[in-house]
């Protein structure tokens, strides 16, 4: 039974069953929502999952959004976060400014790189991210200005990219999900081209194609995103008690 | 009994010669040895190539118009994403080189000088257009039976160094309390001898280092330090845990007067024209003003 059609509430279980199976690696969220989700996954279904405060540490308890009250349980500065992606070992969810229909992802900067319309945030850990570990992304505002042909910047590689690179790469390589406002997207067809997985209640196929700025792919029967439970909505509330994930869909 | 290295910030600043590269320490906005960086605005050094995981250190040498290279994993104040003068730099176009690597790849490239190797492979950076936009990385094929073709990070050699650490000795033997030394030992190792400059929030004697933390924090020894500074609240606005955190207000300020030349120019003449102890007093002052308005 769903407790909860509220969209923040929804997008935070897909983002935690993004990370459904991953076992013990680093949940790494950059943002709330991806935040929330790594969370709720380890405090529900994911239990070995390892999360951080977002700074340097590990953390055994469920912590909340911006709660100081920590087990630390590891040591993470950036040196062993380096490690651990490089590694295998970490799931990241990110943002994304721009992304294409094989998951070639841009955080860096609109227009032509060399004088920016837009500088963003620079490329930062995007390329040996989705390289090394298990890249998924959250994207708030599912827009066809966003999911475009052609992204100005490759900082996070894609799939047909992967096709043309070493044998290492394209067995290792793994985009499990795109999250948004809308709906729910992942990458398992034979092509690796961006399939609709699920629509958030509410959200019509139409919806999301009219969102889009290149062809998904559709199957025919489209399911909708599941809500939280009762126990994982109790879960959300202890993580988020100011309620910042409703600040960031809308 | 090793040498008395202590300098201060004006005699490190003069080292630094038109035309050098030099590598600054830190991330973002945490731990930035910016007393060393307003030190080096007072000097009339230009055509820098600055290495950086950047933060304001890169931003006042970009509203300077005193940076002819940058190379960096990112340009960011943390806790507001976007460095506000580095933005208008690359909007403006006026950075006249910019070197972007994937954060690893610095990391990397930084390593490398500091082994005395010519590169290091990684798989970071490949398949991106990084390697688009530096058209001067080059890949390395594996000689092993796995053949895989690799990116090969070249060595990035510094001839100035700046780092900020919480406490340090005369020697330059130096310690870290924060969560993260980041990449300082790298900085410090990719530079030639000569230029290691670190400043620190405070100058100790050598047995007073394991009264403030473990020996895990005695990360950089002496044998990487040319020069020693103390310069309290030396990191200010960014953050020197647990010496002290980032100064959120100052930081907000900072990118409201870079939103405008004229705000800028009155900001950058109240705060960066005198010394140091000038600066400190004049922050000092700002907070007052802030508490007396509010």
């Amino acid at each position: 039974m769903t407790a909860s059609t509220n969209l923040a509430d929804i997008c935070v279980v897909a983002a935690a069953e993004a990370f459904r199976g991953n076992g013990e690696i680093f949940g790494s969220g950059m943002g709330t929502i991806q935040t929330l989700g790594v969370r709720l996954a380890r405090a529900t279904f994911e239990p070995d999952l390892l999360v951080s405060d977002g700074e340097a540490f590990f953390v055994a308890n469920d912590l909340p959004i911006g709660g100081t009250d920590k087990v630390i349980e590891g040591w993470v500065p950036f040196r062993q976060v380096f490690d651990t992606l490089w590694g295998g070992r970490r799931h990241v969810m990110m943002g994304a400014s721009q992304i294409d229909q094989f998951g070639n992802s841009n955080i860096a900067n609109i227009g032509p790189w060399k004088q920016p319309k837009a500088q963003l945030l620079g490329v930062r850990g995007a390329p040996g991210n989705t390289v090394n570990n298990k890249t998924s992304f959250f994207i708030p505002k599912h827009t066809s200005k966003v999911f475009v042909d052609k992204v100005d910047m490759v900082s996070g590689i894609g799939y047909n990219r992967v096709a043309k690179m070493s044998q290492w790469v394209r067995d290792n390589f793994c985009l499990p999900r795109v999250i948004t406002n809308l709906c729910v997207l992942d990458f398992e067809t034979p092509d690796n081209r961006m399939r609709l997985r699920s629509v958030h209640p509410g959200v019509s196929v139409d919806d999301v194609v009219a969102n889009t700025g290149f062809e998904l792919v559709i199957p025919a029967d489209v399911p909708e995103s599941r809500g939280p439970t009762a126990n994982e909505l109790a879960v959300i509330e202890k993580l988020d008690q100011r309620g910042l994930r409703h600040k960031e869909v809308s | 009994m090793a040498r008395d290295k202590r300098i201060t910030l004006d005699e490190a600043a003069d080292q630094v010669k038109s035309g050098m590269t030099i590598g600054i320490g830190g991330w973002g906005s945490r731990r930035k040895p910016m007393s060393l960086v307003r030190a080096l605005l007072r000097t009339d050094v230009k055509d820098l190539t600055v290495v950086s995981y950047g933060g304001p250190d890169v931003g006042l040498r970009c509203a300077a118009g005193k940076v002819k290279k940058v190379v960096y994993g990112f340009v960011s104040l943390d806790s507001i994403a976007l460095e506000p003068h580095f933005r208008s730099a690359r909007q403006s176009g006026s950075i006249a080189e910019c070197v972007e690597y994937d954060e690893g790849m610095l990391q990397w490239a930084l390593y490398a000088a500091s082994l005395r190797l010519p590169f290091l492979p990684t798989r970071a950076g490949l398949g991106s257009d990084v390697t688009v936009v530096n058209p001067h990385l080059r890949t390395v094929t594996s000689p092993y039976a796995d053949g895989e073709e690799l990116l090969a990070v070249p060595a990035l050699q510094l001839d100035a160094a700046f780092v900020h650490l919480n406490r340090a000795d005369v020697h330059g033997n130096a310690q870290f309390l924060g969560p993260d030394l980041y990449f300082d030992d790298l900085f410090l190792n990719a530079c030639t001898p000569g230029r290691r400059f670190l400043s620190c929030e405070k100058i100790v004697q050598p047995d007073e280092f394991l009264k403030n933390g473990s020996f895990h924090t005695m990360k950089i020894n002496r044998s990487m330090v040319d020069g020693v500074i103390e310069s309290p609240n030396g990191s200010h606005f960014t953050h020197c845990t647990p010496d002290y955190e980032r100064d959120e207000k100052f930081q907000s300020a900072y990118v409201k007067a870079a939103a405008d030349p004229d705000t800028w120019s009155a900001f950058a003449g109240r705060f960066l024209m005198g010394t140091e102890a000038d600066y400190q007093a004049e922050v000092k002052k700002w907070h007052d003003e802030q508490k007396a308005q509010a």
